[in-house]
């Protein structure tokens, strides 16, 4: 009886899962494959992970999308934790206002944030390159940290800087001894996302960078404007694996801010 | 008498509007054991935040040992607060969380390790320094409250209703446990709570706070067998209170009340023929007889009887709809709920009070 009753819902669920992991189940299999051609299975080959693995051009983007995710997710998180933790100290009627500001990139469509950047370093006379991506992205990657951080400090109970105080820790010594180690996970959290964020961007990314400086998915974008060989299927299966990884230990670095928050409830 | 170890000095405190201290003055001695008692509210905590610096006041000073502390941040006033919620740590182990004021005051590592030490087993949590503060018990949590205040040997210890999570048992042991720290060690304690029997077993005095008032400051005994106003009557040990106009004057002189005439102990009270005045009489001071035509007492009928902590109250309802509770031991008496009784009591139980002035807030 029970069974029937729910059968419906688990087909339906079937299908949606199916519609979202197969075209990703299929670019996995056909980097497998041994046939040059996408659409014509011909036997089980490592070779285009072999051809991937010798191209330097390859491993320079990759070596820019790390340089560029690192330097910018660490960018956003001493901002963004900076924005969280000052707010958080001040008691305005403009706070609301600025929240949304501080937030509101998330909001805005990619491609006129990347209008806009290309725009404004024009206009600031930069030179296109690394210096501009890092700018860029660490725009983008702000709001997350900003978010994650603030929700942690709305949570700290208020008492334990008191307490801090009481003891004898100055408003300095009680940041570092008290308030910092309390948001960590936090802002460890927000800097994962950030990096896989930034590792991820197609769009601004092409509008801020420099000639010759790729990036991943810049790479992958410019190859497959000449057809989508096998090799960028392979590169894709890796960067999936990457982008698994992050989403895991976020998830765990997530558990662990769960754990002490309980345990600060009790 | 030495100088007070505290002083406060017409200390005013608005919040959006509210008066949430009137202009209060306080002396505590060296050693006090000195409880703030009052209902939520009465501004007991306002007064607490601005001894420990956490709050400033809008006027009056503060003065710890004699020097003026008003203007001085937490930091660096030597007081420290057990707070109510513990407020422990919680990314520091127990000896950490006792060991932070230390660390503060740049004490030497050894220093430091033999404190801890002595404050471990002060609040008897020896075995318990490398934990978390979350894999304690409620108590545990609280004793290392207590303990890592007291680590910083501070001049005074203040208490924010340090019991009120605690389940009753715990909470009775754990009042022994704060009077014999307090003694032994000689610090002086400013304990603030809501129950009255906390103040009454712990405390060298009582100061009873109302709508940002002291209503009275005095020994446990003084507050409880000499209530100055109504409100401390009732507050601090369940009392009756009846109002009423003097008839008869003498000792004891005779009160005419909505209930009938009572006779009321008066050695130099002042009081002249047709003055008003309040009385308070205690719930076990209060006797009843069957009621008989001729007898002296006010007329009553039982109401409602019921066993509640340890004690049969009962319900007494006059004429005018006034009531009277007495407590009596035992689980039941004879008489029934409906039956008319004659209420009287010892003219010297009966407390003369001020009543209560309504504070503009």
């Amino acid at each position: 009886m029970k069974r029937k009753k729910i059968r419906p819902s688990h087909l339906f669920l079937a299908l949606v899962l199916a519609l979202m992991y197969l075209p990703i189940l299929l670019l996995v299999i056909y980097s497998f494959n041994e046939s040059k051609i996408s659409s014509v299975w011909g036997g089980f080959s490592l070779k285009w992970y072999q051809q991937l693995l010798a191209d330097e051009k390859m491993f320079e983007a990759l070596a820019n999308s790390i340089l560029l995710g690192i330097s910018s997710s660490v960018c956003a998180a001493i901002i963004g934790t900076l924005g969280a933790f000052g707010m958080s100290k001040v008691q305005s009627r403009a706070n609301t206002a600025v929240e949304y500001l501080a937030t509101l990139p998330i909001m805005i469509p990619e491609i006129i944030l990347a209008m806009v950047f290309l725009a404004f370093f024009s206009l600031l006379g930069l030179p296109f390159g690394m210096t501009t991506l890092i700018l860029g992205h660490t725009a983008f990657c702000i709001p997350y940290i900003f978010m994650l951080v603030k929700a942690r400090l709305v949570g700290m109970d208020p008492s334990l800087t008191e307490a801090a105080k009481d003891l004898g820790a100055s408003e300095v010594r009680v940041f570092f001894d008290i308030t910092l180690p309390l948001i960590t996970p936090a802002i460890a959290s927000g800097m994962v996302l950030s990096f896989a964020m930034s590792f991820d961007d197609v769009l601004i990314s092409l509008f801020v960078t420099g000639v010759n400086v790729n990036t991943l998915p810049i790479l992958v974008y410019t190859q497959i404007k000449t057809g989508v060989t096998p090799e960028i299927n392979a590169l894709c299966t890796l960067m999936l694996a990457a982008t698994l990884l992050l989403v895991l230990v976020s998830a765990w670095l997530g558990r662990e801010k769960q754990h002490s928050i309980e345990t600060k409830g009790e | 008498m030495s100088e007070p170890i505290l002083q406060l000095k017409q200390v005013q405190k608005t919040f959006a509007d509210t008066n949430v201290l009137n202009g209060i003055d306080l002396s505590i001695a060296q050693g006090e054991f000195i409880t703030l008692l009052g209902a939520s509210g009465c501004g007991k905590t306002t007064t607490l935040r601005i001894i420990a610096g956490l709050e400033q006041p809008d006027s009056g000073r503060v003065l710890l040992g004699g020097n003026d502390v008003t203007d001085l941040p937490p930091e660096k006033r030597n007081v420290n607060t057990v707070f109510q919620n513990y407020a422990l740590f919680p990314h520091m182990t127990v000896s950490e969380n006792i060991a932070y004021g230390l660390k503060l005051k740049k004490k030497s590592k050894a220093e430091i390790r033999q404190t801890v030490q002595e404050m471990l087993s002060l609040v008897q949590l020896e075995g318990y320094q490398d934990r978390r503060p979350s894999e304690l018990s409620g108590g545990q949590k609280q004793r290392l409250a207590i303990a890592r205040a007291l680590a910083v040997k501070p001049q005074i210890l203040l208490l924010d209703e340090p019991l009120g999570a605690l389940d009753l048992q715990l909470r009775r042991q754990m009042q022994f446990e704060l009077k014999r720290l307090q003694k032994q060690l000689g610090i002086t304690f400013i304990y603030i709570t809501h129950d009255q029997e906390e103040a009454l077993n712990m405390s060298d005095r009582i100061a009873v706070m109302r709508q940002g008032r002291f209503e009275q400051i005095g020994t446990p005994n003084e507050v409880y067998d000499s209530p100055k106003t109504d409100y401390v009557a009732r507050f601090v040990g369940e009392a009756n209170i009846l109002r009423g106009t003097v008839c008869k004057v003498g000792d004891p002189l005779l009160l005419q009340t909505d209930a009938g005439i009572c006779a009321v102990a008066c050695s130099g009270c002042g009081l002249k023929q047709g003055d008003t005045a309040c009385i308070a009489v205690r719930s076990e001071q209060v006797q009843f007889s069957p009621y008989r035509e001729g007898e002296q007492g006010l007329r009553a009928t039982i109401t409602e009887k019921n066993f509640a902590g340890g004690m049969l109250r009962i319900l007494l309802t006059f004429a005018d709809g006034q009531t009277v509770v007495a407590s009596r031991h035992g689980i039941d008496l004879p008489a029934q709920v409906g039956e008319e009784m004659l209420v009287h009591w010892q003219p010297e139980h009966a407390i003369l009070v001020q009543q209560s002035e309504e504070a503009d807030r």
